[in-house]
C-alpha cells in the first residue's frame, strides 16, 4: 500500500510540475491542482497509513494507540484542500479575466511561439 | 492589562472590522472609510501597547480556545512580535488614509482587503504553530491577491496570474515541509518542535534537513532572495500606490519567519538540524543585495527602481539574519523598521510625484515641473537620503550596525564590499533620479522628452480626477505620518537599537520562548461542558 501510495503521489506531482511547466494559463492551473492533490495525500500518508483505525475515539473500541489512526494530518489535509481549491477558483476567475482582457490564454498575456 | 485576551486582538479586530465594514461600504464610501481608519488607529495604539508589553522581556503566550499547549494552537508575544505588529499596523494605516484620497474607490472593499491583510499578517507574526503560520500565510495572500488587483487592468491581471500561481506553489511546498515535519516529529508547535528537532536520531538528519530547507525556500520565496526575486519587481510595479505601501511590509514577513524559525526550531543547538541555513543563507543574500542595486540602476521607472531597491533591502535584511549572531540579527531588525517605512513612504510618494507629471508617469524621463516641485522635491529628498544610508538618517545607522556586527564573523570583508558597494550604486541611483525628475525638465527638455515618452501605463487612466484628488488631505497626512517617524527613527535611534538588540537577544535564548508557550496553563472554564454532558451521559465514549 506505501509503495502504490508513494507511486501515486510521485506521478500526480510529477505530471502536475510538468503542466506547471507550460506556458499556457490553464495548463497551470491543471498543473497546479494536480500538485496540490499530491500534497495532499503526502501530508496524508505522514500520519502513518493505517487500516481500519478510527480517527475520533469511539466507545465500542479499547483506548489503546494500536486502534486509532492519526487524527492531526486529517484535519491538516481538510484546511489544506479547502484553501487550496479556493486558490484554484480565484486562480481561474483570473485566468479568465486576463484572457477577455488581453486576447490570449498565453501566461505573459503575449501571444508567442510558445506552446 | 490583567485581561487576558489582548494578545489575540491584534488578528481578530481587523478580521471583524474588515467584515463590517464590507457591510457598510453599502451604506457610503465615507462611513467606511472612517470605521477602516478609526480600525487601524486603534491597532496602531494596541500594537504599541503590546510592543511596550513585551519590552520587559517576558514572553507572553495565549492559548487559543483554551487548549493545552502542544495539542492546541498557541499565540506567543514577545519582543520581535510586537515590533512587527507595530510596523503592519502604521503601514496600514499610511495605506488607508492614502488611499482615502481616490485610490480606494478604484474598484471594490479596498479597506476590507488591507484589514485583512493587515488580520494575516498579525496572525503570522504572533503565532506560534507552524501550521497555523500556514493558514495566517494564506490569509494574507488571499488579501494581497485582492490589493494587487485593484483597480484592475491587463497590466495588474498578467502580473496577478504570475503571483498567484508562484505563491500557490510556494504553498504546496510549505505544506510539504510541514507535513514531513509533523511525520518526523508528531509536532506542530514550534516551542515543542526546538524541543524534539534536537533529539531525532541521526538516521532522520536527511529528511529533517529536506524539511529545513524546503521551509525556508518557501520563506525566501516571500522574501524575494535571489533566485526567488522574481515576481517581486512585477507585482510591487504594477500594484496601486496604496496597495503597493501595504506590500512593502509582506516581504518582511518571509524575512520574520526566517528569523523566528532559524533561530528557535533550527538554531546552532538543535541536533542534527543545527544551522541548515548557514552556508548557502549569507551568500545569496549577498547576491540578492548585489543584484538589487544592479536592478535599480538600470530601472527605467520610479516604481520599478524602488521594486528593485525592495530586493536589495531584502537582501540586506537577510544578510544580517544569515550572518547568525545576535548582534547582526540586531542590527537587521534596526534596520527593517527604517526600510519598511521609507519603502512604503516611496511609494505613495512615488505615485504623487507620477500624478503631477501627465502622461509620462513615473517614467524616468524630464518633464514639465508640476506645481507642487516645492513640496514633493524636498520629501523625496528626505526619503532617498533614508534609503540610500546616508547620514543622519536611521538607514545609515542600519547599515553602520550591522557593517560593525559583521567584523567578527567570517565574512566580513564581503559583507563590506557589498554592502558599500550596493550602497554607493543606490546613492547614485536615487540622485540620478532625483535629478532627472526635479532639475531636468525646463522647457527644453520636456519637449525632446515628449518626442520619445512611451505611455504604456499600468494604472488604466490616471488623469481624470486627479485635480479632484489634489484637494484630499489624505495623502499629505500619510506621508508626513511616515516621514515623521523616519526621522523619529533617527531621533531616537538609541532606544530603537536597544530594543531592537534586545528581541535578537530573546530569539537566541530560545528558552523563555518555549517554557512560555509550552508552560502556559489554560484558563479554568467558568462553565464545564464536557462536565455537564458527561453527567448526562451525552459524551461519546464516556462510559470508559
Amino acid at each position: 500500500m506505501t509503495l502504490l501510495l508513494a507511486i501515486g503521489i510521485g506521478v500526480l506531482a510529477g505530471a502536475g510540475i510538468w503542466l506547471m511547466l507550460r506556458a499556457r494559463s490553464f495548463d497551470v492551473i491543471l498543473g497546479l491542482t494536480l500538485l496540490s492533490y499530491a500534497v495532499n495525500l503526502f501530508i496524508f500518508s505522514m500520519g502513518r497509513l493505517r487500516v481500519n483505525a478510527a480517527p475520533i475515539i469511539d466507545a465500542a473500541r479499547a483506548p489503546t494507540l494500536t486502534d486509532y489512526a492519526d487524527p492531526l494530518p486529517q484535519a491538516l489535509v481538510l484546511t489544506a484542500i479547502v484553501i487550496g481549491f479556493a486558490m484554484t477558483a480565484l486562480l481561474l476567475v483570473i485566468a479568465l479575466r486576463a484572457r477577455m482582457e488581453t486576447g490570449t490564454d498565453q501566461v505573459d498575456g503575449v501571444e508567442g511561439d510558445s506552446r | 492589562m490583567s485581561w487576558p485576551h489582548w494578545t489575540v486582538l491584534p488578528v481578530v479586530a481587523p478580521l471583524m472590522a474588515g467584515a463590517v465594514v464590507m457591510l457598510l461600504e453599502r451604506r457610503g464610501a465615507a462611513i467606511a472609510r472612517a470605521v477602516a481608519v478609526a480600525t487601524a488607529i486603534a491597532l496602531v495604539v494596541l500594537a504599541a501597547a503590546l510592543a511596550w508589553q513585551a519590552s520587559d522581556g517576558t514572553v507572553r503566550a495565549y492559548l487559543l480556545g483554551n487548549w493545552a499547549a502542544p495539542f492546541g494552537i498557541s499565540l506567543a508575544l514577545d519582543r520581535l512580535a510586537g515590533l512587527m505588529l507595530l510596523l503592519a499596523a502604521i503601514v496600514g494605516l499610511a495605506s488607508l488614509l492614502y488611499a482615502g484620497a481616490g485610490d480606494a474607490s478604484r474598484g471594490a472593499h479596498f479597506h476590507s482587503l488591507v484589514l485583512f491583510q493587515l488580520a494575516g499578517l498579525n496572525g503570522a507574526f504572533l503565532t506560534a504553530d507552524l501550521f497555523n503560520l500556514f493558514v495566517f500565510f494564506e490569509v494574507l495572500l488571499i488579501a494581497s491577491y485582492g490589493l494587487l488587483l485593484h483597480g484592475g487592468g491587463a497590466a495588474r491581471l498578467r502580473a496577478s496570474i504570475h503571483y498567484v500561481s508562484f505563491n500557490l506553489t510556494g504553498s504546496a511546498l510549505f505544506l510539504i515541509a510541514v507535513s514531513l515535519l509533523y511525520g518526523l516529529t508528531g509536532t506542530l508547535n514550534m516551542a515543542d518542535l526546538a524541543g524534539r528537532v534536537a533529539q531525532l536520531p541521526a538516521d532522520d538528519a536527511v529528511l529533517l534537513r529536506v524539511a529545513a530547507t524546503l521551509l525556508l525556500v518557501v520563506f525566501c520565496v516571500k522574501a524575494a532572495l535571489l533566485p526567488l526575486y522574481f515576481w517581486l519587481p512585477e507585482t510591487y510595479s504594477a500594484a496601486s500606490a496604496p496597495a503597493a505601501a501595504v506590500f512593502a511590509i509582506m516581504t518582511k514577513v518571509g524575512v520574520y519567519a526566517i528569523a523566528r524559525v532559524s533561530t528557535l526550531v533550527f538554531g546552532a543547538d538543535a541536533g542534527v538540524g543545527a544551522s541548515v541555513a548557514q552556508p548557502w543563507l549569507p551568500a545569496l543574500a549577498l547576491a540578492t543585495l548585489a543584484l538589487g542595486a544592479a536592478g535599480a540602476f538600470a530601472a527605467r521607472r520610479l516604481r520599478q527602481m524602488l521594486a528593485y531597491l525592495i530586493v536589495a533591502s531584502a537582501g540586506t535584511l537577510l544578510l544580517a539574519i544569515g550572518l547568525g549572531t545576535p548582534g547582526t540579527v540586531g542590527a537587521g531588525l534596526f534596520y527593517l523598521i527604517n526600510s519598511t517605512l521609507v519603502a512604503a513612504a516611496m511609494f505613495l510618494l512615488i505615485d504623487r510625484i507620477a500624478l503631477g507629471r501627465g502622461v509620462l508617469g513615473d517614467a524616468l524621463e524630464p518633464a514639465p515641473h508640476g506645481a507642487r516641485r516645492a513640496m514633493l522635491g524636498p520629501a523625496f529628498f528626505l526619503l532617498a537620503v533614508a534609503m540610500a544610508g546616508v547620514p543622519p538618517l536611521a538607514g545609515f545607522l542600519g547599515k553602520a550596525l550591522l557593517l560593525d556586527a559583521a567584523r567578527e564573523t567570517s565574512l566580513a570583508v564581503w559583507v563590506w564590499a557589498v554592502v558599500l558597494g550596493a550602497g554607493l550604486a543606490t546613492i547614485v541611483t536615487l540622485a540620478r533620479a532625483g535629478t532627472i525628475v526635479f532639475w531636468r525638465g525646463g522647457e527644453e527638455d520636456a519637449r525632446h522628452a515628449a518626442s520619445t515618452a512611451f505611455a504604456d501605463y499600468g494604472g488604466g487612466p490616471r488623469l481624470a480626477g486627479s485635480g479632484a484628488r489634489a484637494a484630499h488631505p489624505g495623502p499629505a497626512l500619510a506621508i508626513v505620518l511616515l516621514g515623521a517617524l523616519i526621522v523619529a527613527c533617527a531621533l531616537f535611534a538609541g532606544p530603537i537599537a536597544a530594543y531592537t538588540g534586545d528581541a535578537a537577544g530573546q530569539l537566541f535564548a530560545r528558552r523563555p520562548y518555549i517554557d512560555a508557550v509550552l508552560g502556559a496553563a489554560p484558563a479554568a472554564p467558568a462553565i464545564d461542558v464536557r462536565k455537564e454532558m458527561r453527567e448526562q451521559g451525552r459524551l461519546k465514549g464516556a462510559a470508559r
